[in-house]
């Protein structure tokens, strides 16, 4: 059995009195996509930021590659949402994917050779030779998100989290993204972990999900959470799961103005 | 004033033999402050921050004033009022826009200030004026230890911060998760800025200040995005601005600032005419066999 990544233990995390999660016992293991679905507001991002040891858990435990959770830990590769670069940023496409490599390290590089082709073979598994040497502030959205899982991959890290990645990206994008990042899963001993409120641009890699709503949590396949029964279980409201196409629809969420790219919802 | 007047006391170049080894601490400030400004503009730049080195530098300008007024060491007047001004915009401005609104405040202020010594002050009218303009020529032997000393400093100390700077000033967000410093990273930095536009002060005048500091670098974003590019450029844009400003100076009448920004605008308009005629040209780095298309 391959090994756990990520370990969650009793977990609750509570701001105030007001509770996002609560007894979150949780195993994701090397070679699995693990999706962390729900609203906004609903703890997803907190989640998130707990794993990167950025937010304490109010309670419980939290192990990312066999040791708790700490910032800057090298067993976890972070892609965040996508951003544009200014269009004058003195950095091309290796130097970003460089970053991950040594840009928390303190003084000049000193091995430049060794540096240099490491960059290689991350833009290369990422498929972004062509354009290593162009300008960040000049690539696409889509570019701009590969050389961020690149240089995600730079620590070879055990977990892959993705935040939101597919974000603001056209839907060509997205398929080259998601599959870019399944093949971690797959290919890799590492695990993919990723956080989104849209799980149709992965559904065809997604091993489990966590779904998170008001306070309530559930885990298990798509085919087990993605139901009408348990989604109105979730939101304490009647919600309609159609599954159509290979796609899942969520008809009728209480709160459905903060789903943004909403087109899926209707 | 005839026009063989104006043009006589604008470049002289008699007797430049003779002149130029009186010049030479000049010489030697102007390569070092180039130094200092060409390199930190390039993070200027990256991190969005040519307005708060205005903002500083009013700032800088009130404490020379008064040290100028109380009779202490003009430099280090600067030094401290830049300083205070560089870490009171790293403490409260988080945000660009909270920063923006915060430097528009405090830089009238500053100037205000700086107006109110100098009004106080009863001493020669050439030291009022060169605080805003530039007095580089003035310059002694003990201040000249004190701007290559501190120089040397801010240089180390940008060589050691390089790699996390640049981290966290490209992507704020995945460097923090990386466990880069970045609320301390960007204090360190004010620190260094503040000091960085005290120095270049003595050379331009608080007025001019960002002919030094950012003139160059954005020179140089202009022709290349590659960073070790970017820097050596800057630098060299900077102090050539700067020692190819006091050599023009030397024998005219007029302070060295109208040189230096002249040099330094020159650059920088070559640089657009060179960087216009480079992206027209296609020139991207981009291989030809573009896999832009993704595969899926």
């Amino acid at each position: 059995m391959p090994q756990t990544v990520v370990s969650l233990q009793q977990a609750s995390l509570r701001f105030g009195d007001r509770t996002l999660w609560d007894n979150l016992d949780l195993e994701i293991r090397a070679g699995e996509f693990f999706a962390v679905l729900g609203p906004n507001g609903s703890g997803k991002t907190s989640l998130l930021k707990v794993l990167l040891g950025l937010q304490p858990l109010s309670g419980g435990t939290v192990e990312v590659g066999g040791e708790p959770a700490r910032r800057g830990s090298r067993h976890i590769g972070y892609v965040p949402q996508q951003k544009s670069f200014d269009p004058d940023t003195p950095l091309r496409a290796r130097d970003l994917v460089g970053l991950g490599l040594d840009g928390h390290r303190w003084g000049l590089r000193l091995k430049g050779r060794a540096h240099h082709e490491r960059v290689d073979e991350l833009l290369a598994k990422v498929g972004a030779t062509p354009y290593a040497n162009v300008p960040v502030g000049l690539l696409s959205g889509g570019e701009q998100q590969r050389l961020r899982v690149a240089q995600a991959l730079a620590t070879d890290p055990d977990v892959l989290l993705c935040d939101e990645a597919l974000l603001s990206l056209d839907l060509n994008h997205q398929r080259a993204v998601s599959r870019l990042v399944s093949e971690q899963s797959r290919t890799g001993s590492s695990a993919v972990v990723f956080v989104t409120h849209e799980i149709n641009p992965i559904i065809d890699y997604v091993d489990r999900v966590l779904y998170l709503a008001d306070g309530r949590f559930r885990v298990g396949t798509p085919e087990e959470v993605m139901t009408t029964d348990v989604l109105s279980d979730l939101y304490r409201t009647h919600v309609e799961v159609l599954h159509t196409n290979g796609r899942i629809v969520v008809v009728g969420l209480p709160d459905a103005t903060t789903h943004g790219h909403g087109e899926e919802h209707q | 004033m005839t026009l063989q007047e104006v043009l006589d006391s604008v470049l002289n170049f008699s007797h430049y033999g003779e002149l130029l080894p009186l010049f030479r601490d000049s010489l030697i400030a102007g390569a070092v402050l180039g130094l200092v400004g060409g390199l930190i503009g390039t993070f200027v730049m990256m991190r969005d921050l040519a307005f708060a080195v205005h903002g500083i530098a009013e700032l800088s300008f009130a404490g020379a004033a008064f040290a100028l007024l109380i009779g202490a060491d003009v430099i280090l007047g600067s030094l401290v009022g830049s300083v205070l001004a560089a870490l009171l915009l790293g403490v409260m401005g988080v945000r660009a826009r909270d920063k923006n609104s915060i430097i528009g405040v405090i830089m009238p202020f500053g100037l205000g200030l700086g107006i109110l010594f100098l009004s106080l002050y009863q001493g020669r009218a050439a030291n009022k004026f060169g605080l805003l303009t530039g007095q580089i020529v003035s310059v002694d032997n003990t201040q000249l230890s004190l701007l290559v000393g501190t120089a040397v400093v801010v240089v180390a100390a940008l060589l050691a911060i390089w790699r996390p700077l640049t981290f966290a000033s490209a992507d704020p967000d995945i460097a923090q998760a990386r466990g880069v410093p970045v609320r301390a990273l960007s204090l360190i930095f004010m620190f260094l800025l503040g000091i960085s536009v005290a120095l270049s002060i003595q050379i331009v005048g608080a007025l001019l200040v960002l002919a030094l500091v950012i003139t160059p670098a954005a020179a140089a974003l202009l022709v290349t995005s590659a960073p070790g590019k970017v820097v050596l450029l800057s630098i060299t844009f900077a102090v050539i601005s700067t020692v190819g400003g006091i050599l023009l100076a030397l024998g005219g009448r007029i302070p060295i600032s109208p040189y230096v920004t002249t040099l330094s605008f020159g650059i920088y308009l070559t640089c657009r005419v060179l960087g216009r005629r480079r992206r027209r040209a296609g020139h991207s780095g981009r291989l030809a066999t573009t896999a832009d298309a993704p595969s899926a």
